[in-house]
């Protein structure tokens, strides 16, 4: 894995708070933990620093105090670097930066960042796609292309009635975008754009600062409906395995896919590692009488009960005698003894006191709020 | 550059072969044996020196010392990555009297005077790198400085059946000790010596000198410096060590070792948030147990894969157990695969093994009855293959892909 000097990366962490408004009251999207060890922000940072990017700034708006804390100086992702490496952006971290509204005026706070990067190329994402992608051959394809933006995109089932934040890109025999869709009223089989952006940064530049003069702020909204203005959109199809978070459902199902050894083995490719912070717990130790099928398990957990397909994340303790099913259960939830819970979502440090019954339903899990005590 | 002074340097006499261990030691130094499921030997007294406070840590390595190498790196881990102190991995290397290979484990710190005299210490930590063991050692750097000790030698108290096997102590009522045996017959005492030595370092530095000078061929602690010391008739006292502590030089005690893990009465607790155990991490996702697993009373880290049946077992990083394939009592170690219908039991499999098909590694002591002469733990080294249906006896030791 070389380092290409050519590119930077940029990661919105702090768009879609309000798609999983329980899980970001206290956090932002970035910092989402995600299955068993990790947090969304985990998924952009291993694919750049994957595709030789070292170059990464991280753009966040508010509650970004457990983002902070998460990435810290960027080590675990190699990118404590003296060239380039992680730049934290909060607002007001640079002259004139407020907090934004869109992409284009949260890029506008901080062009100084981009500006002295020595790259020529920006790739933009967000946090809300869980994914496994290099980004190496979508620049590539960029240049080679001729384009001014290169959109990733998918081919899935777009239903409108549970995707809130949809692109929906129509795509020409050429490989370019001839149709922009925001939220469209239908439902079927579409490209949908997964918000990963490659520019270069003189194209960058110019939107930036034409839509600061005409206080214009989204990305999408004023750039890729804006057919008028007849940019060279070049759609790349992105096709492994990835799941879009944009729901506390679809939260949940994304963290129950990964049971799934092909989906699994797509996300956590072995040449292509998910990197994180290291917590230092011990390994996963069963009790005598566990009994453990079909479920993600992170270290530092004790399990003396019964637990069928959960994602189980860093330090959980669950009971002798109780039974838990199809739930996630983020870092350090205590279950105790004789408890039956199923389709239950734990924020972090949750405990559960002997003898409960916690049931809510595979289309609609119960949540349970950061620190709760039941 | 210029170093601040250090109250306490320690040493980590970490170049030893292991050569009871050789099946899992002929490409890697001892230290750097795989433990616990995520942990390497080393990892227990570099998290003791982090979390005693000791911040500046010499690694003296010598035999294999590629993978210890790069295990410690720049000390990331352990939170000993300094701008002033940290972990310094030691080779033996040349200078203008000539290059020298480390004689013996005095001849190892004489050699590295100078690493030590840049920090500047009151007082020399000396440590070794095969002991299981939590410690607070700033609490013994106390009491050597309350005894006004010249050495503190940590001791545990033994029954006095293992006494004979080890450095005996005897002491007054004070704790002063005033003779000491290696491995004696008749044991006049049962507080062995742990291995663990605080020297006040004007004292340690006099006699790795007079030592080096006297060319007794030895060069070693238990066998010159501490003699020369009580011969001398300076402060030698005793400190008591309760917990857990286990010698793992050799494969039976490292299986044991990692049995106590899975012991209900928890002799060591790896969970306790005050006193972690620090280790380099593999970026491996959360463990996976499959639909058709069964596991029972295990430890099981970080990147498995278990489809088959786990019980008594401690399974590292990345190892994959298939549908159908049974693990007892046994150890596997990161990144091995046990293919389908294999029964690995009362084992040690060392690291990027694979066991093949239907293959048997080891048996139950119980099929053996009251004969137990021909029973003993089965072992394989790293890296190797046994091929579909072989068998691996009890008490074997498999160095060589079968």
């Amino acid at each position: 894995m070389g380092t290409n000097q050519n590119v930077l990366g940029l990661i919105f962490a702090s768009m879609h708070d309000d798609a999983i408004f329980d899980l970001t009251k206290l956090r932002t999207m970035g910092s989402v933990p995600f299955g068993g060890r990790y947090r969304l922000i985990d998924f952009p940072l291993s694919n750049f620093v994957n595709s030789g990017i070292s170059q990464v700034g991280v753009i966040t708006k508010r509650n970004y105090g457990s983002l902070l804390d998460h990435v810290g100086s960027g080590r675990e992702w190699d990118l404590a670097r003296k060239k380039g490496g992680l730049h934290l952006l909060p607002p007001f971290s640079h002259t004139s930066s407020a907090i934004y509204s869109g992409k284009l005026d949260a890029l506008g706070n901080i062009w100084s960042f981009v500006e002295h990067s020595t790259a020529e190329y920006v790739v933009l994402t967000d946090c809300n796609v869980v994914t496994n992608i290099d980004y190496r051959p979508v620049v590539a394809a960029h240049i080679e292309a001729g384009a001014d933006i290169t959109a990733i995109y998918t081919k899935g089932y777009y239903d409108q009635s549970s995707d809130a934040s949809a692109t929906i890109f129509g795509i020409g025999g050429d490989g370019f975008v001839n149709d922009v869709m925001i939220n469209p009223p239908m439902s079927g089989s579409c490209n949908m754009g997964l918000d990963m952006y490659v520019m270069s940064k003189d194209f960058l530049r110019r939107i930036v600062k034409e839509s600061i003069a005409r206080n214009r702020y989204s990305l999408r909204k004023d750039i890729l409906l804006d057919r008028s203005a007849s940019y060279k959109i070049l759609a790349y199809e992105h096709s492994s395995y990835f799941s879009k978070i944009d729901s506390l459902v679809s939260y949940y199902n994304a963290n129950l896919d990964l049971l799934d050894t092909e989906k699994r083995d797509a996300l956590f490719a072995k040449n292509a590692p998910i990197f994180t912070k290291t917590k230092d717990n011990a390994p996963v130790r069963f009790g005598l009488e566990a009994h453990i099928k079909n479920s993600l398990i992170a270290d530092g957990c004790v399990i003396e009960g019964k637990v069928e397909n959960c994602i189980l994340f860093r330090g959980v303790k669950i009971g002798k005698g109780s039974m838990v099913r199809d739930s996630i259960i983020t870092q350090d939830g205590v279950i105790g003894e004789h408890c039956s819970i199923r389709n239950v979502i734990t924020d972090k440090r949750v405990t559960i006191a002997g003898e409960r019954q916690l049931t809510g339903s595979a289309g609609y899990p119960l949540f349970i709020g950061k620190g709760a005590e039941i | 550059m210029n170093n601040t002074k250090k109250e306490v340097v320690a040493m980590l006499l970490a170049g030893g072969q292991g050569s009871r261990l050789y099946a899992l030691t002929h490409d890697m130094a001892k230290p750097a044996v795989p433990f616990g499921g995520k942990y390497r030997l080393i990892d227990f007294p570099l998290s003791n020196c982090t979390n005693s406070g000791i911040d500046t840590v010499g690694v003296l390595t010598q035999y294999q010392p590629l993978v210890l190498n790069e295990y410690i790196g720049g000390g990331e881990p352990w939170d000993l990555d300094r701008m002033n102190g940290g972990v310094h991995v030691l080779p033996p290397y040349e200078s203008n009297s000539g290059a020298s290979w480390y004689e013996g484990t005095a001849n190892a710190i004489y050699q590295n005077i100078s690493f030590i005299e840049r920090y500047d210490p009151e007082y020399v930590v000396v440590l070794g790198g095969d002991h299981i063991y939590k410690m607070d050692y700033s609490k013994m750097v106390d009491y050597h400085k309350e005894q006004k000790a010249d050495l503190t030698i940590a001791v545990l108290d033994v029954p006095r059946s293992e006494a004979s096997r080890m450095g005996i102590m005897i002491c007054d009522d004070e704790m002063r000790v005033t003779e000491f045996e290696e491995k004696p017959a008749q044991p006049r005492s049962t507080l062995a010596s742990m291995g663990i030595y605080v020297f006040t370092w004007a004292k340690l530095k006099k006699y790795l000198i007079e030592n080096e000078n006297a060319n007794t061929g030895s060069k070693d602690f238990g066998k010159d410096i501490i003699p020369a010391m009580l011969a001398n008739g300076e402060r030698l006292y005793a400190y008591t060590f309760e917990g857990y502590w286990k010698d793992v030089g050799t494969l039976d005690s490292l299986w044991d070792a990692n049995m106590d893990l899975l012991a209900p009465s928890e002799p060591l607790n790896l969970y306790d948030k005050s006193w972690r155990i620090y280790s380099r991490h593999s970026n491996f996702p959360p463990q996976y147990i499959g639909s058709d697993a069964e596991v029972e009373n295990a430890m099981i880290t970080e990147g498995s894969v278990v489809h088959g049946k786990v019980d008594f077992s401690v399974i590292f990083g990345g190892v994959t157990i298939e549908p159908g394939a049974t693990v007892r009592y046994s150890i596997i170690m990161p990144g091995t695969v046990i293919k389908s219908g294999a029964v690995v039991e009362y084992a040690i499999v060392g690291e990027d093994c694979v066991v093949g098909e239907n293959a048997h590694i080891g048996r139950s002591p119980e099929e053996f009855g009251a004969d137990r002469k021909e029973w003993g733990i089965a072992v394989t080294g790293h890296k190797i293959t046994i091929s579909a249906g072989k068998e691996v006896a009890p008490k074997e030791i498999v160095s060589e892909s079968i």
